[in-house]
């Protein structure tokens, strides 16, 4: 376990080496963050464009002129894409993942650094295959995230079904072949390179989370890309795997048969359900690791944490059918999968009662990576507690596809995992640049992003009970829905504030980087990792020759008769009464 | 800092209650024997659900609360309590499933249970016959007349601009077809079964009454039967609820439930048309 001096490799002097095409874990951690941001700023956009035409739907934008039907859809399916893929999946994973995982371990990179740089540029080509797709003939594809066949296998069926959806299909085949790089990279780190002392359970719950994520993505990622593969072969060249045969689309009928559209909700599913606990396994990681450094108090169940962790990252991968109860599952199917997914609710309540735990009788320090995280327990509260009531046939029934499930998952799996990102960003700054956040501007941030936030999707769980479907281009002509247009517009100006106030968060990571606060203490936080053993920013082989030894657990805060209120997992145990 | 988060908290949990639980519950007025069911469930899941959800954020408030005013003594070294993990993992595991064992008859009860002899069972076979099928984007209903029996369709006896019959391409060698109603609102007697078979010509839809708390969606390649009992006479809206294309938003048909002679009356009427 131990790591040799030799397999570090060299600093590149080169512009192009050093920054571009660069094997350098935290270099290609930031490559991956940057991406992400200009990914959330681009779907964030999309999303205020489709608020603003669900409140004025005649409205002639400028630039854009009037959004029609098609143009709702090509934006409702990028802004999913976009925001699942090159945003929760990219930035909680492979973003900071790649930056602190290997500090964390005492590794001086990641055990395959052209695989990880390899994985990088994968998923940046496509970035841009994907947003080509909206200036190809016909647009941008609008069959939604999911692409259920037979609207997205057959070219007449759809808007933008054209060479639009060709890359959308290439654009996920790159992402899938990326992340699964990256996850084969993970996982040989983690399991090879920890450094002395370094055992499995004296991992912090950060590694933990980036651990069980790359294993489930390398288990979800090969079934969504062989999907993808399919639907390709159906559209072009003439397979019916997702297509019945003795369907007539637009008059013309269809030379399919013999394959089945539940087919693809099962494979997409599989992939799906895991992909949300991809995006939010790190975040709990990470929400834990400042929950414990900011209430001064070792983690509560540290056992019980990764336990949980585990659990869910099994338990995801046999829930999917919860996807499908409106497919036409039989009772007996629909029940099972109901029951696993209320288990499943089991070990996410877990880390709820544990970070709680963490929080009492703690010292809290409201940093702002503090705030955020509190926010995030907040958030994966409110969008936890929706997750029983979709799981059950009988109430889903009524709020399947509706608004509702907007509401919840945009809470969870959005909302939640974004406050993470935010508390991730300010805690690991000064580390990644030697400068401190803007604190005021932090707070500001916070506070209009959590009242903001609520405000625009804990409506959409009323709208949804109401029966408003979703991915409607316009609202307009239900007439049980016309009631419903003061929340809306609710919503809609909800949102407008909420993404100005993003801007802030964007302005503070700017100036941060060139003006911010001089930070050349390597603990800023008093943490007890190994990346606050080295200096603000770490040097090319993270360690500057020091191959750190660890002699502790990761969260070993206030610990009596200690020197200070934290113990370093390098310091020996000597020095201290925890041995842990 | 402490303070603010509490009083956030404690709004947020006192304005969403009171949301949640306005304008009865946001629930369109139920109008089928399963919505009444779907109700008492939703009003089950939602007060557990709404209990752990103030618990957690009130708890969450306090304790940052309380623990962010400390300003003497070091914070407490412990590692957690195994008693206590163990407690709140068989509490919530006890009551997550058992609300689901509560509901889950409801849902069930929606679908007929297909004998594997193929014979319907009593309810099933009083209950009405309708077909609904699902085309980008409308809805058409088909009641298969004196017969009983739906007659066979034909891909390439489809013809959409004729609409009625000819939008579903009824086999016009079927005998079983000569009989059959094909319209473009949806009918149904009040108070009786009604044996609801959905099909999709195209793409996947879904069939949606808000009122009726209902929804099943209608697959291309799959006839797919469920139960609907409506209870109250009146007129409501189907939506679809799966994305079908460029013009979803505008897929949705009228639902009349009326008295049964009335019923009687317009099929009767619909046929004589023929």
């Amino acid at each position: 376990m131990s790591v040799s001096p030799s397999f570090t490799h060299g600093a590149p002097t080169s512009f192009l080496r050093r920054y571009v095409f660069s094997t350098d874990h935290k270099v290609i951690g930031l490559q991956y963050i940057a991406l992400a941001i200009v990914a959330v700023f681009v779907g964030m956009a999309l999303s205020l464009l489709m608020r603003i035409h669900l409140v004025y739907p005649a409205a002639v934008l400028p630039w854009l002129g009037l959004i029609k039907p098609e143009t709702y859809l090509a934006l409702m399916t990028m802004h999913g894409t976009i925001m699942v893929f090159f945003v929760l999946t990219t930035a909680p994973q492979s973003g900071f993942g790649n930056y602190v995982l290997p500090l964390q371990i005492g590794a001086p990179d990641m055990a395959f650094p052209r695989l990880n740089m390899a994985s990088f540029w994968t998923t940046f080509v496509a970035f841009v295959v994907l947003l080509a797709a909206f200036f190809v003939t016909g647009g941008a594809p609008g069959v939604g995230w999911t692409a259920y066949p037979p609207l997205s296998a057959i070219l007449g069926a759809a808007p933008g079904n054209g060479l639009g959806m060709d890359l959308w299909i290439l654009s996920i085949a790159l992402f899938c072949a990326g992340s699964l790089m990256g996850a084969i990279n993970f996982i040989t780190t983690v399991l090879d390179m920890r450094a002395r002392g370094m055992t499995m359970m004296r991992l912090p719950l950060t590694v933990w989370g980036w651990f069980t994520t790359a294993v489930i993505a390398l288990l979800a990622f090969g079934v969504l890309l062989a999907a993808g593969i399919l639907l390709l072969c159906d559209r072009r060249l003439g397979t019916s795997f997702f297509v019945p045969g003795g369907l007539v689309i637009s008059g013309e009928p269809s030379t399919h048969s013999g394959g089945s559209p539940i087919l693809w909700q099962h494979l997409f599913w599989f992939f799906g359900h895991p992909e949300v606990y991809i995006a939010i396994l790190p975040i709990m990681g990470i929400a834990s690791q400042i929950i414990s450094t900011f209430s001064r108090k070792p983690i509560f169940g540290y056992k019980a944490m990764v336990s949980a962790m585990l659990a869910i990252g099994f338990l995801g991968f046999i829930v999917w059918g919860h996807h499908m109860f409106m497919s036409g599952m039989s009772p007996y199917s629909a029940f099972v999968f109901s029951l696993l997914t209320m288990v499943i609710g089991v070990p996410s309540a877990i880390k709820t009662f544990n970070w709680l735990g963490t929080m009492w009788g703690g010292k809290l320090r409201l940093e702002p990576p503090m705030l955020y995280a509190i926010g995030f327990i907040s958030f994966f509260v409110s969008g936890g507690v929706t997750g029983p009531i979709l799981a059950q046939p009988a109430t889903d029934t009524h709020l399947h596809d509706t608004a509702f499930v907007v509401g919840h998952f945009h809470i969870i799996m959005g909302v939640a995992t974004i406050f993470g990102m935010f508390a991730a960003t300010h805690f690991w700054f000064p580390k990644m640049f030697g400068r401190q956040m803007n604190v005021t501007l932090a707070r500001i941030h916070f506070w209009l992003t959590f009242i903001g936030a609520y405000c625009i999707f804990m409506p959409m769980h009323w709208l949804g009970m109401a029966g408003e479907p979703r991915r409607y281009s316009q609202l307009t002509e239900l007439e049980y829905l016309k009631p419903l247009m003061g929340v809306q517009q609710f919503v809609t100006a909800a949102a407008v504030v909420t993404i100005a106030a993003q801007f802030i968060f964007l302005v503070n990571l700017l100036w941060s980087l060139w003006r911010g606060k001089k930070e050349t203490n390597p603990n800023p936080w008093e943490c007890t990792t190994l990346e606050w053993t080295t200096l603000n920013p770490p040097p090319h082989d993270n360690f500057g020759g020091v191959v750190p030894v660890v002699h502790h657990g990761p969260y070993e805060f206030s610990v009596p008769g200690a020197a200070r209120d934290f113990v370093m997992q390098t310091e020996p145990a000597s020095t201290s009464a925890a041995s842990n | 800092m402490g303070l603010a988060l509490l009083l956030a908290l404690l709004l947020l949990a006192g304005l969403s209650v009171y949301w949640f639980t306005a304008n009865g519950w946001w629930l369109p007025a139920a109008a089928s024997s399963s919505a009444h069911a779907v109700d008492a469930q939703f009003f089950r899941s939602y007060l557990l659900m709404g209990i752990i959800f103030v618990a957690a954020q009130v708890a969450l408030g306090l304790v940052v609360w309380h623990f962010a005013r400390r300003r003497s003594g070091p914070a407490q070294h412990s590692h957690g309590h195994n008693g206590l993990e163990i407690a709140w993992t068989l509490l919530t595991a006890v009551l997550f499933i058992g609300m689901q064992a509560a509901g889950h008859p409801i849902w069930a009860s929606e679908r007929f249970d297909l004998p594997a002899n193929g014979e319907l069972d009593a309810a099933h076979a009083a209950a009405i016959p309708v077909e609904a099928t699902g085309v980008q984007f409308a809805w058409f209903f088909r009641y298969p007349g004196p017969d009983a029996k739906f007659g066979a369709t034909d891909p390439k006896q489809i013809d959409a601009s004729l609409g009625g019959e000819s939008a579903l391409g009824l086999d016009t060698s079927d005998p079983a077809s000569k009989d059959d109603v094909v319209t473009g609102e949806m009918y149904l007697p009040v108070d009786r079964d009604v044996d609801l078979n959905l099909r999709a010509q195209d793409v996947i839809h879904s069939f949606f009454v808000p009122n009726m708390r209902f929804k099943q969606d209608a697959v291309p390649g799959l006839r797919i039967r469920a139960r609907l009992h409506p209870t109250v006479i009146g007129t409501y809206e189907i939506a679809c609820a799966e994305l079908c294309g460029l013009g979803h938003y505008k897929m949705h048909a009228k639902l009349h439930v009326v008295s049964q002679a009335e019923f009687d009356e317009w099929l009767a009427a619909k046929e004589a048309a023929k």
